[in-house]
């Protein structure tokens, strides 16, 4: 048995044989003096402070603003690799949106029998105030940030499929407008696809799904809970590079039976609302009504055609931990074919056999909770201490079926550059994909997390993870 | 039977209202058994906002108030034609899974007193003779009352407090329903009254879903199940989901309601 788990690298594969979509960048890489890199990768910060993105992480002693480390050393993507991913989210999104039109509907897939009743009665995502609407084009979830894992040259994962509220382009915009200030030289000699438009194909996508109210030019806004919200960064950044109002719930009021916000020439309707405010606040009439950072009767506008809300509320039951393990059968059941990317094997912990199973084998499982994200509540067996372990174990026994369980995966690396070089860290990627009745709209690119930690497993950025630059080659 | 309604709900305050919302359950629709022939809903003090359907197929209107009114009047009235069905109002026909009235809302747990209620009811593998003992059972144990309130109360605060009102007994009866995993719902309507035109609330009773029967209606506070003198308007999970009226309002300032009904037979 080997003692070393051996990783893919995806600058040098499994030994030291560079791969082909790094050769121009080692190129490079190999001319330039590493303690010039290292300032330039201090000028970086400082690029980044003066732009003001940070990140608030959540359960900190102090909601410090934090600015999410950024390493220069790109994730390269050849064309070839790219083509079969962007297939893959293509399916997967298109599923997505039909799963969750049947789910709001005849639920087709529970009476066909590949889906239990249950996985969508005791779920806590599904809206009830969602069932029988269908918006326009019947999109559902606009924008669609699928997590992706690698862990070999030809072996990508799903590893969850983020339909309600994705966060992070903005990252994925400012690391390029940053490697593009920094090293200008570099995308002179290699054809990076661009993913600059990104903001002007996320405000068009968005007016293609113009409600039925709609006059003329769709007016498009952002909704953000305020400057106190973690993301508040990114919502701003997307409205100034969308060119379009961001607003708040108390500048929206119900006038001539649309949702209109306050500007200076009066109130304004608006036709499509991109909302970074969770279901559950959205509207104090139909939903929480203790909400402050909400619309109320924003869902009955929306329910009369007067509005549309991207991502449509609801959209939670398609991307939760525990739908996540029958996507195979959804992606087949809706569009009539395999899956193109692979699930990562997940055991329900509500399920007798699997609890056991993940029970005997904690040490070497990923545990997740099933409505968890940001890397909060996880365990990675591997990685955790005996009483880590113990003391989790508890609380999967306390309530399995909040519970999901994954293999520990061999993530791929991507080098970054460290004071003793380059150094291999784990990454995943994030890639953004937008769809609308015309279509899904991938970026070629996305965000790629690194855990900074030699070893480490965890690339969210609330626990200590960084960003790289992600290339996609063009052909 | 055609019937004639007329439910005007007045809401004043003592201070002028900022902005404020209302949603409106208060259009009933045709449907086997019942015709509407005509029906309208007339606002003083507001503007209509919007029309839609609900999860439970109800037609909604959304109302706002207009600036600074210290009065508004919604005066829904119109005519609908009804036939006794012996209360049996049909299979389920809208998206909503039946599943959906099996889960337990806030306003109908099954605590202690629910559950209390339920040792002591003679049981039988009849779901219809077994649900009719429940709507016996519980106006025995929850005697109607005429002392009314306008607090809405949970199933287990109602049995608590000795007696009801028809929402009171329909929540009971929903609580208990589902906890015998027997799907049910609440609904919100117009009776007939034999020795009065004028009424001061609507009514309010149970529908629960036998497989072979669908939807059969229970009216708990009058031990029947509806006949040709009953008009639904709207259901819904709990009396929340289908009230009459349902809104949130800026401002600090008091509210006076008062809810004039009529309903005759033509």
């Amino acid at each position: 048995m080997p003692d070393k788990i051996e990783f893919f690298d995806e600058m040098f594969g499994y030994g030291a044989d560079l791969r082909t979509p790094y050769v121009d960048y080692n190129d490079w890489f190999s001319s330039e003096d590493v303690a010039n890199l290292k300032s330039k990768s201090k000028q970086a910060e400082t690029l980044f402070r003066l732009t003001g993105i940070t990140f608030n992480v959540y359960g900190a002693e102090e909601a410090a603003e934090r600015l999410i480390p950024f390493d220069l050393v790109p994730r390269i993507i050849t064309a070839k690799e790219w083509g079969k991913l962007a297939r893959g989210i293509d399916q997967r999104v298109r599923a997505i949106n039909a799963f969750l039109h049947d789910i709001y509907h005849r639920q087709e897939i529970v009476k066909a029998g590949r889906l239990p009743a249950e996985m969508i009665a005791n779920n806590e995502a599904f809206l009830p105030q969602m069932i029988g609407v269908s918006p326009p084009g019947n999109i559902y979830t606009h924008i669609v940030g699928t997590d992706l894992v690698r862990a070999g040259p030809d072996e990508f994962y799903v590893l969850e499929d983020n339909a309600r509220t994705p966060s992070g382009v903005s990252y994925m915009l400012e690391n390029r407008e940053t490697m593009l200030h920094m090293f200008p030289e570099l995308f002179s000699k290699i054809n990076v696809r661009g993913v600059g438009h990104y903001p002007r194909a996320l405000r068009r996508s968005l007016s293609a799904c113009a409600p039925p109210a709609c006059n003329g030019k769709p007016c498009v806004a952002v909704l953000t809970p305020g400057i106190h919200n973690s993301a508040y960064y990114e919502h701003s950044f997307l409205a100034d590079q969308m060119g379009v109002e961001l607003v708040e719930g108390h500048d929206l009021r119900i006038i001539d039976g649309r949702v209109a916000m306050r500007t200076t020439e009066g109130y304004k309707p608006i036709d499509v609302l991109y909302r970074r405010v969770d279901d559950d606040f959205l509207d104090p009439l139909n939903f929480n009504p203790d909400s402050m950072l909400g619309v109320p009767g924003i869902m009955d506008v929306y329910r009369a055609g007067g509005i549309t809300i991207a991502n449509a509320p609801g959209t939670g039951i398609s991307d939760d931990k525990a739908i996540y393990s029958y996507m195979p059968d959804i992606v087949e059941f809706y569009t009539g074919e395999k899956a193109i990317l692979k699930n990562v094997p997940t055991w329900r912990c509500s399920e007798k056999d699997a609890l056991g199973h993940v029970c005997d084998n904690l040490e070497e499982l990923v545990v997740k909770e099933v409505h968890g994200s940001g890397g909060y509540g996880m365990l990675v067996g591997p990685a955790a201490s005996k009483k880590e372990v113990e003391e989790f174990r508890a609380k999967l026994l306390a309530r399995p079926d909040n519970y999901i369980a994954q293999p520990t995966l061999a993530l791929s690396t991507v080098p970054i550059l460290t004071e003793a070089g380059l150094a291999p860290r784990h990454v995943d990627l994030r890639p953004f994909a937008l769809a609308s009745p015309k279509g899904v709209d991938l970026i070629p690119g996305g965000l790629t997390r690194v855990a900074l930690t030699e070893g480490s497993l965890v690339v969210n950025s609330s626990q200590g993870g960084g960003t790289k630059d992600t290339w996609v080659l063009e052909d | 039977m055609r019937l004639k309604i007329s439910h005007t709900t007045t809401y004043s305050y003592d201070a002028p209202v900022a902005y404020a919302l209302q949603q409106l359950r208060l259009r009933p629709k045709s449907r086997p058994g019942q015709t509407v022939l005509r029906w309208d809903i007339d606002v003083e003090g507001g503007t209509k906002q919007a029309l839609f359907e609900d999860e439970h197929a109800n037609s909604v209107d959304l109302v706002s108030f207009l600036p600074q009114t210290t009065q508004v009047t919604i005066h829904s009235h119109g005519e609908v034609d009804v036939e006794d069905q012996k209360g049996i109002v049909g299979p389920q026909k809208s998206c909503v899974p039946l599943w959906l009235y099996q889960r337990p809302t806030p306003q109908t747990v099954a605590g202690e007193k629910v559950k209390k209620l339920l040792g002591t009811l003679e049981k039988t593998d009849d779901r219809l003779a077994q649900l009719h003992a429940l709507s016996a059972h519980i106006l025995a144990s929850l005697p109607y009352s005429t002392e009314q309130t306008n607090v809405t109360l949970s199933a287990e605060d109602a049995l608590g407090s000795g007696h009801g009102v028809c929402q009171d007994h329909a929540h009971v009866f929903l609580a208990a329903a589902r906890s015998m995993d027997i799907p049910a719902r609440y609904v919100s309507g117009y009776l007939m009254l034999q020795d009065s035109v004028d009424q001061t609330a609507s009514h309010a009773w149970a529908e629960a879903h036998i497989d072979g029967l669908g939807w059969v209606g229970f009216d708990i506070s009058n031990g029947i199940s509806p006949d040709a003198r009953y008009v639904r308007v709207a259901t819904g999970l709990d009396y929340y989901s289908a009230a009459p009226i349902r809104g949130m309002r800026q401002g600090s300032g008091t509210e006076d309601l008062e809810v004039q009904i009529q309903v005759q037979q033509q």
